[in-house]
């Protein structure tokens, strides 16, 4: 098998400033009047919210909550995997009634985790509206959702792999194209 | 790590690692108990079987409750109900209910090792729920998990257990939880309930028929149910067991100030228990039957999740 070729679509400082766009956007459109909150999804999505929260906090003065989703239990593949994968913690420490939620993750693609997402935040309770933001978003889509706030547009094939490297999981700040052959 | 066990039949076989991961994984599923929706639809389409040869309330609801809210469905036998009454052996029963093709089957049974009889026999994935006088895996995890929650560490605590220690199954699998953590194990009761065999099946484990010694720097206090089938004269009458082991609030005092009293209940307020101990701060009794169900939601995500024939026994 050929080895997959793999470009690099962002750099550091790129990623840093995509960032940095998207939580402008989120002040300008959105806005921090009705009370937002930052719902990071595992594993990548929380430092992005964590970031994205303080660069509004920086913007705006106004301290948005932060929120961690793990959507495992409402992946809709269970039933098709060999061993269910590890649970991790939810941890959503205030109410999601009446608020405007805007959940954080690295990648949008065939919009499966978004559903997912969607489906732990209701039981949980009524936010007033849910908006998505993305670092990514790669198309190839299987369900009728999208984001809010896209970082970068990225053409793809569905069996290409989209790598969000962030530092404080990866060490570093980038984003890779791996192309299949 | 992973898990890869096939069934849940003990926590004797289980590693500290292994048990350190049951109760991460039981913590994730403590925050599905406060929220306002507790049903997931996870292992919807899922079955589990509650096969109860010996009567249960607490456990069975317990087990119910869990596959409910991961959206599993159910399937209860009872012992009084059943055919076991006219006759049919254990394997045959088991076989039939395994032919309804259920995901998974928690058993409970007056017999030792009668669970680990059908693991070997079926091909689906066995929870026991309690074997005769041997283990109950799930109290003892929900027990460590509820001390951890509690105190913070499981690591090297004095841990008492008083009463009926010879035919408690909860006792067992606690020590075994326990002892894989370093905590020092007294073990108190009637010397008739207390053989000196016990003191070898783990390590750190000291045997105090008087229970005022056995108390002292207690970190940890088990009271276990008193079955008052046991309770008969002339081997030892009620009152004499009240005087002598009942937990009182002047006893519990000689343990350490912090010390949490459990107990895997049902409670007989007045006999093992004074009304004041169940009652008081220190007791967590509650917490217990709040993580329990945690725990069999952990036990049944993972266990209907292995691939078939896959992993040891544990």
């Amino acid at each position: 098998m050929p080895a997959r070729e793999k470009t690099q679509l962002l750099n550091a400082a790129q990623t840093g400033r995509t960032i940095e766009r998207l939580a402008h956007e989120i002040v300008e459109k959105t806005g921090v009047k009705h009370g937002i909150a930052l719902i990071g999804i595992r594993r990548r999505g929380v430092p992005l919210a964590q970031r994205l929260a303080g660069m509004v906090r920086a913007a705006t003065g106004a301290e948005v909550p932060i929120g961690i989703l793990d959507i495992t239990l409402y992946r809709d593949d269970l039933s098709l995997v060999a061993a269910h994968p590890v649970v991790q913690s939810t941890d959503i420490p205030f109410s999601v009634d009446d608020r405007d939620l805007i959940v954080v993750d690295d990648v949008l693609f065939t919009g499966r985790t978004i559903r997912a997402a969607m489906n732990g935040l209701f039981d949980l309770g009524r936010p007033r509206r849910i908006l998505l933001c993305v670092l990514v978003d790669r198309g190839h889509r299987e369900l009728p959702i999208e984001a809010t706030y896209v970082g970068r547009q990225v053409e793809t094939r569905p069996e290409d792999v989209v790598e969000v490297n962030l530092k404080e999981i990866d060490g570093e700040d980038r984003v890779l194209l791996e192309r299949a052959p | 790590m992973s898990f890869t066990f096939r069934h849940l039949l003990g926590t004797e076989a289980l590693t500290r690692d292994e048990i350190t991961f049951l109760l991460d994984q039981s913590r994730a599923f403590q925050g599905i108990q406060k929220q306002p929706l507790k049903k997931l639809a996870t292992l919807r389409g899922k079955s589990v079987v509650l096969a109860f040869f010996e009567t249960s309330t607490r456990t069975r609801i317990s087990f119910g409750t869990a596959a409910a809210r991961l959206g599993a469905d159910t399937m209860n036998l009872q012992a009084e109900s059943s055919s076991t009454q006219k006759g049919e052996s254990l394997v045959d029963t088991a076989r039939t209910l395994e032919a309804m093709k259920p995901d998974v089957i928690v058993i409970r049974h007056a017999a030792s090792g009668a669970p680990h009889f059908v693991a070997e026999r079926l091909g689906i994935p066995v929870i026991n729920a309690g074997d005769g006088v041997h283990e109950h895996p799930s109290q003892g995890l929900l027990d460590a998990l509820t001390i951890s929650d509690r105190l913070g560490r499981m690591e090297g605590l004095n841990v008492t257990i008083v009463g009926d220690i010879r035919h408690s199954r909860v006792a067992r699998s606690n020590i075994h939880v326990l002892t894989k953590f370093g905590c020092r194990i007294t073990l108190s009761g009637p010397a008739m309930w207390l053989p000196q065999e016990l003191a070898q099946i783990a390590p750190n484990i000291r045997l105090e028929p008087h229970l005022e010694e056995a108390l002292d720097r207690a970190q940890v206090v088990m009271v276990l149910r008193v079955q008052t089938e046991r309770l008969q004269e002339p081997a030892l009458p009620a009152d004499e067991y009240i005087r002598l082991y009942q937990m009182t609030p002047a006893r519990l005092a000689l343990a350490r100030p912090d010390a949490v009293l459990m107990h895997p209940g049902p409670m007989i307020r007045g006999l093992e228990i004074d009304p004041a101990v169940a009652d008081s701060p220190q007791s967590c009794v509650l917490e217990q039957v709040t993580n329990g169900v945690a725990v069999r939601m952990a036990l049944l995500y993972l266990l209907t999740g292995g691939a078939p024939g896959s992993g040891a026994t544990g």
